[in-house]
């Protein structure tokens, strides 16, 4: 019994590592941008897309298609921005959200156009294969996927903490106006993000290309969880996306273990809102929105 | 304040208004039933929009999940109904109460410790989402299978709130007219006056004496009450009820374009609005299905609502406004810096 329950506690932990590179993508476009990005499930449904594509033709290892999906992504996003978003980062929230709302119809519908509706399985042999550690026994597709997110997780942190672009972006994230009267370029750094953004969910997709089966319609489910992973740790606070996606995962797991299927969805939710009550702002949550 | 666009004195806005519900109450007598099925839906988009209005408009409170408002009270109105045979009225009532007090306590969660904003907005998302899976686990109202009324008889049945689509249409006419006069009173009401302080200047309105926290409550679960009953109503219409459609993100999402893209603030932006995005929606489903490519619809709305929020920030209606004085005085358009000085 006691194994079983480490196996459940471990697989969770494994996808909440990946559920916090989702987040953390989210958590850092609205830190610095003061923007929810709507179509973030998306931009991870791309991120799967690129992975199953990378398997089944190059037969590509997960990491190799991970950073194809983390370049890929990041010009997408930062292109996005570019083009798009920068018009609409100093209106108000629900023009934004129209805006997203837009954007994720259209990659949706290009993704229905491109691939069709059907899921399609990946070609991965990796879900298949364990890896066995005294008590518990370890999917190995979670395993690299869960290590992969998790590295990505500590350079970004170091990256964002000590070169000279992560402060940039700190800086803009604290004080915009100060930002510009020290002279950053702000409309660079907010397209840097935005491609940071997307490449965190691009990257997440990739890893768990080979645990989902490729889809269109994944794409809502991923950018609810991102949003409830960043409400439970904080919006706009890095380690609480990374906390909010290790408690989400490991909820999950342990709901599928104990309740119907139904349940595990809507236990997320539920825990979103217990946390509410007693920490309305989140674990890690900034004291003004 | 907001800018008013509708512009005019007073009678004349009223005229225009009853000019207008004329003119679609001749459209509900005469035009075909494909026509009049789409118009109860436009209508009735209206009214929730309205609510939202309310919320956002007034209140300034931004809602994305009104979802589980509309679903709420269509839950109340199907579950009476088809369980039990109750009048719809009396659902329509349930559904506001039930409504109205969840708005009220996922307000007081979210308020107490001064959540605002975009985290109340992420909030409301959350609880829809979390009302669909429950709602789509739940045996007693139907889980996924859903609730379906009876078929209409054709016969009108007022007491039981039944009839054909012509009857409907009449329906969703009346509550968009109910909301239209409604959101016009209570924005002229000492409600009106203290929602919108407390919209513009929370600070400035608590050293008033004004009860913010009250008020932010009072203003969500009354906009959640009025969007539950126009749930109920887009119950009766669509026969069915699911909740994937009802409480799903895509209809939050059709309940605030209408406004958005209408125009915010203004009388009859949420009908322009809801006017020009459901047939559109309908038209691009229908080019997307008879060309067997799925997803091409989404592609092309999608592409529209991102014009429109870039290309008319202010909405359609406010862009018809300014179209119409430009015509009563053509220097406007190409001397802009005089219509600025009298905005």
């Amino acid at each position: 019994m006691l194994s079983l329950w480490l196996n459940v506690l471990a697989s969770g932990i494994l996808l909440g590592l990946v559920y916090g590179l989702v987040a953390l993508g989210l958590t850092i476009i609205f830190g610095v941008m003061r923007v929810v990005n709507f179509a973030h499930g998306e931009m991870v449904v791309f991120g799967v897309y690129i992975g199953y594509w990378a398997v089944r033709l190059w037969d590509a290892p997960i990491i190799v298609a991970a950073a194809i999906a983390a370049v890929v992504m990041f010009f997408f996003g930062y292109l996005l921005e570019a083009l798009i978003v920068k018009r609409f980062v100093n209106r108000p929230h629900h023009y934004q959200f129209i805006v997203f709302i837009g954007l994720s119809l259209l990659f949706s519908g290009v993704l229905l156009v491109a691939f069709g509706p059907d899921p399609r399985p990946s070609a991965s042999l990796l879900s298949f294969r364990t890896v066995s550690l005294g008590f518990v026994t370890l999917d190995l597709a979670r395993l690299q996927a869960a290590i992969t997110a998790g590295v990505l997780i500590a350079l970004l942190g170091v990256y964002l903490r000590f070169s000279s672009l992560g402060r940039a972006l700190r800086a803009a994230a604290d004080n915009r106006l100060g930002g510009l009267v020290v002279g950053l370029n702000i409309p660079r750094v907010y397209a840097v993000t935005f491609g940071i953004g997307a490449a965190c969910a691009g990257v997440a997709g990739a890893l768990i290309s080979p645990l989902f089966d490729a889809q269109p319609y994944l794409a809502v489910d991923f950018t609810l969880l991102a949003f409830v992973t960043v409400i439970v740790g904080g919006l706009g606070s890095f380690s609480g996306a990374l906390l909010g996606g290790l408690v989400i995962g490991v909820a999950e797991a342990i709901a599928a273990l104990m309740f119907t299927p139904s349940m595990k969805t809507a236990l997320p939710y539920a825990l979103l809102i217990i946390i509410l009550i007693f920490r309305p702002r989140g674990f890690f949550g900034a004291k003004e929105i | 304040m907001q800018k008013r666009f509708d512009g005019g004195p007073e009678i004349k806005r009223w005229l225009a208004g009853a000019m207008v519900f004329i003119v679609l109450a001749f459209v509900g007598s005469s035009a075909d039933p494909y026509f009049i099925s789409l118009m109860t839906i436009v209508l009735l988009f209206t009214f929730l929009g309205q609510s939202w209005n309310l919320m956002l408009g007034i209140g300034g409170q931004l809602s994305i999940g009104h979802a589980l408002f509309v679903g709420l009270g269509a839950y109340s109105v199907g579950v009476l109904y088809v369980k039990y045979g109750i009048s719809p009225w009396i659902g329509l009532f349930l559904g506001m109460i039930i409504a109205g007090s969840v708005g009220a306590a996922l307000a007081w969660l979210s308020f107490r410790f001064e959540v605002r904003g975009i985290y109340f907005a992420l909030l409301t998302i959350a609880a829809a989402e979390f009302a669909r899976i429950m709602f789509s686990g739940w045996e007693f109202v139907g889980a996924m299978q859903g609730l379906f009324f009876p078929a209409p008889t054709g016969a009108i049945e007022f007491s039981m709130l039944r009839g054909g689509a012509r009857f409907y249409y009449f329906v969703a006419l009346a509550l968009a007219a109910l909301g239209i006069i409604g959101t016009e009173l209570i924005s002229r009401s000492y409600l009106g006056y203290v929602w919108r302080a407390m919209r513009d200047d929370e600070p400035a309105a608590r050293a008033l004496g004004v009860r913010t926290f009250r008020h932010k409550i009072l203003v969500i679960s009354v906009s959640a009450a009025a969007a539950a009953a126009g749930g109920g109503v887009l119950g009766l219409v669509q026969g069915s009820i699911f909740p994937d459609s009802i409480m799903g993100m895509g209809l939050s999402v059709d309940v605030l374009i209408g406004p958005v893209v209408g125009g915010l603030g203004t009388t009859f932006g949420p009908l322009i609005g809801s006017l020009a995005a459901i047939p559109l929606n309908h038209l691009m489903s229908a080019i997307g299905d008879n060309l067997r490519i799925p997803g091409l619809n989404n592609i092309a709305y999608g592409i529209v609502l991102i014009l429109v929020v870039w290309f008319l920030p202010d909405g359609i209606w406010p862009a018809i406004v300014r179209l119409c004085k430009a015509i009563q005085a053509p220097s406007r358009l190409w001397l802009p810096h005089l219509r600025k000085a009298e905005e």
